[in-house]
């Protein structure tokens, strides 16, 4: 076991070792990081198993069943088309989660190494990095998905990358932001006496310091990430039919209001708990890593 | 305090002069060529020909540029490429709509998290302000959309209180202008309200620890009191921050609500253009769209110098 004897804080300060009680209250986890990880368990498990199986191939148009009530063959009942909606619902978290990961992994991948370099380099370069960061802050991850959707075809992969390019800011502000700390620390400035390169002493000693907020960020942007793929496929700019899309059924459920309701409630509650359980998240490990923040949630 | 002015005015403009650039080069990488996506593929090579001399595609990209930039300063945004309509009167209408609903939808969602948020601070330990900060959580996680589509199955399908989408000019019929905006209102505003309660709460939470507070309390004034006083200015700081940053999603997300409730905003004029490959018209809406966004984010950094004295003597 690690002992955490004389480690330094953010401050560069010496820490005591924490007392067995205070151990024991860090490695609880808190309400609001068990129920985030439950909801985006329950997701991620939907998604690996629809995978294999689903009730009804959720692509599969069949006119015989359109448009049926909620039973105990369709449980959350049929689409225009005759569609499960359970199984599109199942089927649709595989892309909410997909557009999550590789917009969240494109933007930890550049945002990331730039705002550590803009921490570590704060001079011309570190000012240019910044000040492109504040340009693409002005083209917000929607709108910029939107453009692309225009100049190379809306699809399920231009809302990733643009939703990817989108958050880029987000992850280089806080890289950034850590990295300032971490530059204060006594243990960089002894790596810098021992005359170790600032690659390595990014990667040994900024890195792993601020991983706790990049892993924040990353499942809060997730959540976001959720909620712009959703908007996009709503305004028919996303993942394109047949492929079942949360936002796309929202959508389609407009036009059947006040007589099939039961279109719009499946993939609106998903959505909903999806955001939540990565919302939670966020929160839930921000406290664990902050416990500044505890007290203000 | 007029350096610091000059300084952001500066930021201001730099920032809007590499963003148009940027929306412009993104959208001429556009493949395919404008004059064929206007005439179609069996346009003669001369009537092609004669569309990109009309329309000035045959020119270099830096003078097609200047040319733009040149039109956007005087508020001349070109004409359309596929319907030939003058697209400044269109881009000039559509914004004041979309500003009308993004305004009222901000003061909606400042009304609702202002006091909740205060209240949920005040009450953090109490159950009513645990439940307040559970329901702002939840508020946070549903998207606006959803919030629309369940607003009009509920009071425009079943209910039939407010009719479920549409436009009517405020001078021409103010009442169902209001009526028509009451449910795009509350679908745009009480998600916002949900996110701005949040900050509020962990702004004024923040505030209450400080040692000034504790003086005014120590003098006789009550909590509620003491916070009004003395706290609202402090917790402003971020708080106008958060409302910024809000404004200008707010502004993006207007885009799904505007299509959701059949509004001829921004948005969706925004969404047609994209679908009708209208590459001009997709550049300036676009370009007024990330404006907007900017002059939020100079608006605020203004914001800041008015709240903060110590911003105001540092610069």
């Amino acid at each position: 076991m690690t002992t955490h004897l004389d480690a330094p804080d953010a401050t560069g300060v010496p820490v005591p070792p924490p007392t067995t009680t205070a151990r024991r209250k860090r490695a609880r986890p808190g309400i609001q990081l068990i129920i985030g990880a439950s909801l985006i368990g329950l997701v991620a498990i939907v998604a690996l198993v629809s995978l294999v199986w689903t009730p009804y191939d959720p692509e599969t148009t069949v006119a015989a069943d359109r448009l049926q009530f909620p039973s105990a063959a369709h449980w959350f009942g049929t689409d225009r088309f005759g569609r499960d909606v359970l199984s599109a619902v199942m089927a649709g978290s595989q892309i909410t989660l997909l557009v999550g990961f590789i917009a969240v992994g494109i933007a930890v991948v550049v945002g990331v190494p730039l705002g550590i370099l803009a921490g570590m380099r704060q001079g011309r370069l570190g000012d240019l990095i910044m000040r492109g960061n504040d340009i693409l802050l002005a083209f917000p991850g929607l709108l910029l998905a939107i453009v692309f959707g225009a100049v190379f075809g809306a699809g399920t992969v231009t809302a990733m990358v643009a939703l990817g390019i989108g958050s880029i800011p987000a992850f280089a502000r806080v890289a950034r932001s850590g990295t300032l700390q971490v530059m204060k620390t006594d243990y960089v400035f002894a790596a810098r006496a021992a005359n170790r390169s600032e690659f390595r002493i990014a990667l040994r000693h900024v890195l792993p310091n601020i991983s706790g907020m990049i892993v924040v960020q990353c499942s809060v942007n997730f959540g976001i990430a959720v909620l712009a793929e959703a908007g996009l496929s709503f305004l028919g700019l996303g993942t394109m039919p047949p492929t079942p899309s949360w936002g796309r059924m929202l959508q389609e459920s407009q036009q059947f209001l006040g007589s099939y309701d039961y279109l719009a409630i499946a993939p609106g509650l998903a959505i909903a708990v999806a955001v939540l359980g990565f919302n939670l998240l966020g929160d839930g490990l921000r406290d664990r890593f902050d416990p500044k923040m505890r007290s203000n949630r | 305090m007029a350096r610091r002015l000059l300084s952001s005015l500066g930021q201001f403009l730099a920032t809007l002069l590499v963003a148009t650039a940027l929306i412009f080069v993104m959208l001429r990488v556009m493949p395919g060529d404008p004059a064929v996506v206007a005439l179609g593929i069996n346009a003669t090579p001369e009537a092609l020909a004669q569309w990109r001399a009309e329309y000035g595609t045959d020119q270099s990209l830096a003078l097609q540029y200047l040319q733009w930039m040149g039109g956007l300063v005087r508020g001349d945004f070109g004409t359309s490429y596929v319907t030939s309509q003058d697209l400044s009167p269109l881009i000039v209408d559509r914004v004041q709509v979309t500003l009308i609903l993004v305004g009222l939808s901000m003061l909606l969602a400042l009304l609702v998290a202002v006091p909740l948020g205060m209240l949920a601070a005040i009450r953090h330990q109490h159950p009513s302000g645990v439940v307040l900060s559970g329901i702002s959580q939840v508020g946070v996680a549903v998207p606006n959309f959803l919030v629309g589509v369940l607003l009009v199955a509920v009071f425009a399908v079943h209910l039939g209180w407010f009719p479920s989408g549409g436009w009517v000019a405020p001078a021409d019929d103010p009442v169902e202008f209001a009526r028509r905006l009451v449910l795009p209102v509350i679908a745009l505003g009480s998600v916002q309200a949900a996110i701005i309660t949040r900050y509020v709460r962990s702004a004024v939470l923040e505030i209450m620890r400080e040692d000034f507070l504790r003086t005014a309390r120590a003098k006789g004034l009550t909590k509620g009191a003491a916070l009004v006083r003395h706290g609202l200015r402090n917790a402003g700081v971020p708080v106008v921050t958060i409302v910024g940053v809000q404004l200008a999603a707010m502004l993006i997300g207007s885009v799904v609500i505007e299509r959701v409730f059949v509004i001829p905003g921004l948005g969706s004029l925004l969404v047609d253009s994209v679908g009708n490959r209208d590459l001009l018209a997709v550049q300036a809406i676009v370009a007024v769209l990330v404006l907007l966004v900017i002059l939020i984010n100079f608006l605020v950094d203004l914001a800041y110098t008015v709240l903060d004295p110590r911003l105001r003597k540092a610069a």
